[in-house]
């Protein structure tokens, strides 16, 4: 077979209906001011790591939001939970438990799985 | 002690144009107003949005229409106290005066948030960081003052929106309303004041809620190049030249940005002025952060819980002027009907 070079293209779309909300309810519970963050950027503003790297904090709060546990495991593991971002959110948002909890649902769903 | 039909307390937008419509329906009408001359905050904004209609206009036509032989004012004069005795409300104002009415009108309208609160972004400590008062006083005299000097630099002017508002960390968790569409006159303003510029808006969301706000916004884009970034601004900090740079993240773009500008504009939010937070508590009628509460926001908003006290304007919650004006309107038409009840 002569080979061309091309390959299926992946759709990029975020299908909401594949993701996988299970442990939305446990963080809620657990860190419920995680659902007020309005998406404003500032702990990604003054975040170091933010600086340096690709890693958001506000992504990852986003990317739980939307139920897409896989990349996250590896992002939640760049925060140095200095609680620079807890200063600045107008929400409120205890962003540093947020990630520490999220780390702590997502490595234990992966590990099942 | 003198007897009045009706007592507005505040001589503001709200307050005037309850005077204007009560004194020229014939009611004996007194007016207390805490500053040394009327107008309130008409008298702090130069134009206003969105068609820049002059505030001095609006304050002219007021004062013009106020049925002169109905109505007494009385400046630099607070109220200190507020009774009711028999049927009749008495108040007493700062000088020791007591005096009588059927009803009270409360308009004694809003601050603007002290931006020293937001250590953060160094009003009153770098001299390029301004708030939107400031700016509009700048206005009025027709130039900007650029705190320092350059004549080979292009101008970088920045605003900042929500400003003591829309902030737990503030403690105000409600949007102003007027800040988002005045950052956009402003930044006309400044364009067409210094058209050799770059005006930056820095925001979380852009509220475009009223008649011509959005085309204004719109034109502020098209015609006057006005560049919007989405993102909440962290800090600022000063720069060698003693300009500032100013630190946000462009959330559209997941990337943090900064940018040194010669001027930073901040958008105050606005908050229930001293006068608003004494009357409420006395009256045992106020929310959370000091607001005049209404009776029913549907259907009795210009009523309060103690019968014959009347509420209008910012002292109840954010309204622009337009909106002011109507509900002063409406609280003369409320107080109309409660005066003809006697
Ligand atoms: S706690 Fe984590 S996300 Fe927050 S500023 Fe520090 S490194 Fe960034
Ligand atoms: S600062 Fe708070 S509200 Fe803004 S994006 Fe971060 S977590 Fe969300
Ligand atoms: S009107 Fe705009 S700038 Fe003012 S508080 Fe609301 S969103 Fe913020």
């Amino acid at each position: 077979m002569i080979k061309f070079g091309y390959a299926p293209v992946v759709s990029r779309t975020l299908d909401l209906d594949s993701s996988d909300f299970s442990l939305r309810d446990e963080l809620i519970r657990e860190v419920p001011s995680y659902k007020k963050c309005i998406g404003c950027g500032g702990c990604t503003s003054t975040c170091s790591a933010h600086q340096h790297t690709e890693f958001s904090i506000l992504r990852c709060n986003m990317l739980f939001r939307r139920g897409k546990y896989d990349v996250l495991e590896k992002e939640l593991d760049k925060c140095m939970l200095c609680g620079k971002c807890l200063l600045v959110c107008p929400r409120n948002v205890n962003t540093r438990d947020m990630i520490i909890k999220m780390r702590l649902l997502v490595q234990h769903k992966n590990k099942k799985q | 002690m003198e007897k009045f039909d009706i007592i507005i307390i505040g001589g503001g937008p709200a307050g005037l144009n309850a005077a204007m419509r009560l004194s020229n329906m014939n009611y004996k009408t007194l007016v207390l107003e805490k500053e040394k001359v009327i107008g309130g905050k008409l008298n702090q904004w130069d134009k206003l949005f969105p068609d820049f209609t002059p505030a001095i206009d609006v304050l002219k036509y007021l004062t013009e229409n106020i049925k002169q032989e109905n109505t007494q004012i009385s400046t630099s004069t607070s109220v200190t106290k507020i009774d009711k005795s028999d049927n009749l409300w008495k108040v007493t104002d700062s000088n020791n005066n007591e005096y009588l009415a059927d009803a009270v009108l409360i308009t004694t309208g809003f601050d603007v948030f002290d931006a020293r609160r937001k250590e953060e972004y160094g009003y009153g400590i770098y001299p390029c960081v301004i708030t939107s008062v400031d700016l509009e006083k700048m206005l009025e005299t027709g130039t900007i003052n650029f705190p320092i000097e350059t004549s080979d630099r292009r101008r970088r002017i920045a605003f900042i929106q929500c400003v003591g508002s829309r902030d737990e960390k503030s403690g105000n968790h409600f949007c102003s309303r007027n800040c988002c569409i005045c950052a956009v006159k402003q930044a006309i303003e400044v364009k067409e004041v210094v058209p050799d510029s770059d005006v930056y808006c820095f925001y979380m969301d852009l509220r475009m809620f009223g008649q011509h706000y959005e085309e204004l916004y719109r034109r502020s884009q098209q015609e006057f190049n006005v560049n919007f970034v989405r993102g909440r601004v962290s800090e600022i900090a000063p720069t060698f030249d003693n300009r500032v740079v100013l630190k946000a993240e462009d959330t559209l773009l997941s990337r943090p940005v900064k940018m040194t500008f010669d001027l930073v504009v901040l958008m105050v939010g606005m908050n229930p002025s001293e006068g608003t937070k004494t009357l409420s508590s006395l009256l045992d009628i106020n929310d959370e952060y000091g607001y005049v509460v209404s009776q029913d926001e549907h259907v009795a908003d210009n009523l309060t819980n103690k019968a014959g006290v009347f509420v209008a304007g910012t002292c109840k919650r954010q309204l622009t002027v337009p909106e002011t004006m109507k509900d002063a309107d409406s609280a003369a038409i409320e107080i109309a009907n409660f005066l003809n009840r006697r």
